[in-house]
């Protein structure tokens, strides 16, 4: 999981450094949206339902993820969509 | 492994290829909005993997949660793109809290098996300090940039040592959890002082300052998700912590390295009191203009470049200032926009509002290419920045932003600076740009002066 957890940080720094300065509030926000993927224990902790106690706070768990991935990819697109070329003179 | 235990770790592994593409695609504008497709169909992929999950019994709350999250969601995607940052530091927050619940139902439910392996608890203990810590602190910013709470910084003798003691007996609690896991009432106590000192932290913390925190809080929440992927054993939540987590500190460094400061000077420093002792005062005299004076500049010059501050996200302003640029291209002025990096309150603030007013992007010019074409440039038009074009920082050792890369705009012909009034910037240093001679001060709300100066030069258009 260590090297899981190297590789993904070595090639994170070499693709975001790529990134268009244009882009770093999507960035921010696209970033904010894929580690929502949180959703995915969550989910797992409010559907085994192992105790009432974990069922509430995954549940809880589940709503801020979702939160997080419906509003960071709608905004993220929402914004990119305005970035655009100069329109070619008539 | 079972067939339904492979599909699910075969759609991890397709996630985790989507999401590195999409970030790879916003290396361009153009295809930038591909990395948000291929982001959703990651999400999607790893999703279904998940609910295929022998060990989900009920689907009733996921289902519940689910319909709550996306009716938070959607509103919160459509704020206005002035109001972006909150929006960003508000996501953080949940990204924490839901680090933060994950762990502490891990905890329990561990315990109470008899399963807390010391692997465990070290997880566990990293992933809710870091949760708990982003998901107070990011909603002291967002309540500081949507100014709920004051945005100067609140400071008193001895913060930084309260502050750091609490976190040192939290990862004290911590580590006496490692031998002796079944001290449960250690846990709570964690929780709480984790959620006290992201409070702290962000206390002594000013609005200028924002950019870099709401970085740091972005890889504190990556690194939260990362935590996460360790209790859970799951590697597609190690991937895209770390994705999420080498973001926010690329950012955080960007941020950081554009006002010459460090990490411990910006979490500890309490930059942006006003600064006592500084050189008096002496009475000089700035020469002020008319939106009339300020178009006729503009007209006659053959470059201009426009170096908008976060008082244009204030004013909402971005739309006058596009309006200038057409006035102006029109008349064949090249106009260009100079962007310093730490303008606004986020990261790329300024592209986003200038992108919704629709000035296209090869107008928008990063600090150390515009530093270039300045000595060349006729006219610099200040739109609500301050320190970033304050020439102290090249030559003053005494003054607090010394050594801070700036744009150059003292360094045109003309200078023309919007601002509401004579009272200092947010760091409360006095700028000298605004006392040259060759600089025009325009003072008033940006969005009346601008739109003032836009009819001059429209009705000088119809003659």
């Amino acid at each position: 999981m260590a090297f899981v957890f190297l590789l993904a940080t070595f090639v994170g720094f070499q693709v975001i450094q790529n990134v268009s300065r244009l882009l770093h509030t999507p960035l921010m926000s696209l970033t904010n949206a894929i580690s929502a993927i949180a959703v995915v224990g969550s989910i797992i902790i409010a559907g085994e339902q192992k105790s009432t106690f974990s069922t509430i706070l995954g549940t809880i768990a589940v709503a801020a993820s979702v939160t997080n991935i419906v509003s960071g990819f709608l905004i993220t697109d929402r914004m990119l969509k305005m970035f655009r070329e100069r329109k070619p003179r008539s | 492994m079972t067939y339904a235990e492979h599909l699910t770790q075969a759609s991890y592994l397709a996630a985790a290829a989507l999401f590195i593409m999409s970030l790879r695609w916003l290396s361009d504008p153009k295809t930038a909005r591909r990395g948000v497709g291929a982001g959703v169909a990651g999400m999607a992929a790893a999703i279904v993997g998940t609910l295929l999950h022998p060990e989900i019994v009920n689907y009733t709350w996921i289902v519940v949660a689910c319909v709550i999250g996306t009716a938070i969601g959607v509103p919160l995607s459509r704020v206005p793109l002035t109001a972006v940052p909150q929006r960003t530091a508000l996501s953080h927050a949940f990204g924490g809290l839901a680090a933060g619940l994950v762990g502490t139902a891990k905890y329990f439910l561990w315990l109470h098996d008899g399963e807390l392996t010391t692997f465990r608890m070290a997880a566990i203990g990293t992933e809710v300090i870091l949760g708990y810590v982003t998901l107070t602190g990011s909603l002291m910013a967002a309540g500081k940039l949507q100014e709920i709470i004051p945005t100067r910084p609140i400071t008193y003798r001895g913060q930084n040592l309260v502050n750091l003691s609490l976190l040192a007996i939290a990862f004290g609690a911590v580590v006496l959890l490692l031998f002796r896991p079944d001290l449960w009432v250690l846990f709570p106590a964690i929780i709480v002082l984790s959620l006290v000192f992201g409070v702290l932290l962000i206390m002594p913390i000013g609005g200028a300052d924002m950019p870099t925190v709401i970085s740091l809080l972005n890889a504190y929440a990556g690194l939260a998700a990362v935590a996460m992927g360790f209790v859970l054993e799951n590697k597609v939540l190690i991937t895209a912590g770390a994705l999420d987590g080498s973001s926010g500190l690329i950012l955080s460094i960007i941020m950081c390295r554009a006002m010459n400061r460090s990490f411990t000077n910006v979490l500890f420093g309490a930059f942006g009191q006003v600064q006592a002792g500084a050189a008096a005062t002496e009475a000089r005299t700035v020469k002020s203009g008319t939106p009339r004076d300020a178009a006729d500049l503009l007209e006659n010059a053959s470059r201009v470049v426009i170096v908008p501050g976060y008082g244009m996200a204030v004013a909402q302003a971005q739309h006058r200032v596009k309006e200038i640029y057409d006035q102006l291209t029109k008349r064949g002025v090249d106009v260009k926009f100079a962007i310093h990096p730490v303008a606004g309150r986020m990261p790329g603030h300024m592209n986003v509002l200038l992108a919704e007013a629709e000035v296209p992007y090869e107008a928008l010019i990063e600090m150390d290419e515009i530093n270039r074409d300045l000595p060349q440039t006729d006219v610099v038009l200040v739109v609500g920045a301050n320190d970033v074009v304050n020439p102290a920082a090249r030559h003053d050792a005494k003054s607090p932003i010394y050594g801070m890369p700036i744009i150059d705009a003292d360094k045109a012909r003309f200078v023309i600076a919007n601002k509401r009034s004579m009272n200092p910037g947010f760091a409360g240093i006095e700028n000298e740009l605004y006392y040259a001679e060759n600089t025009l001060m325009l003072f008033g709300d940006a969005k009346s002066v601008l739109g003032e100066v836009v009819k001059a030069l429209a009705g000088d258009a119809a003659h």
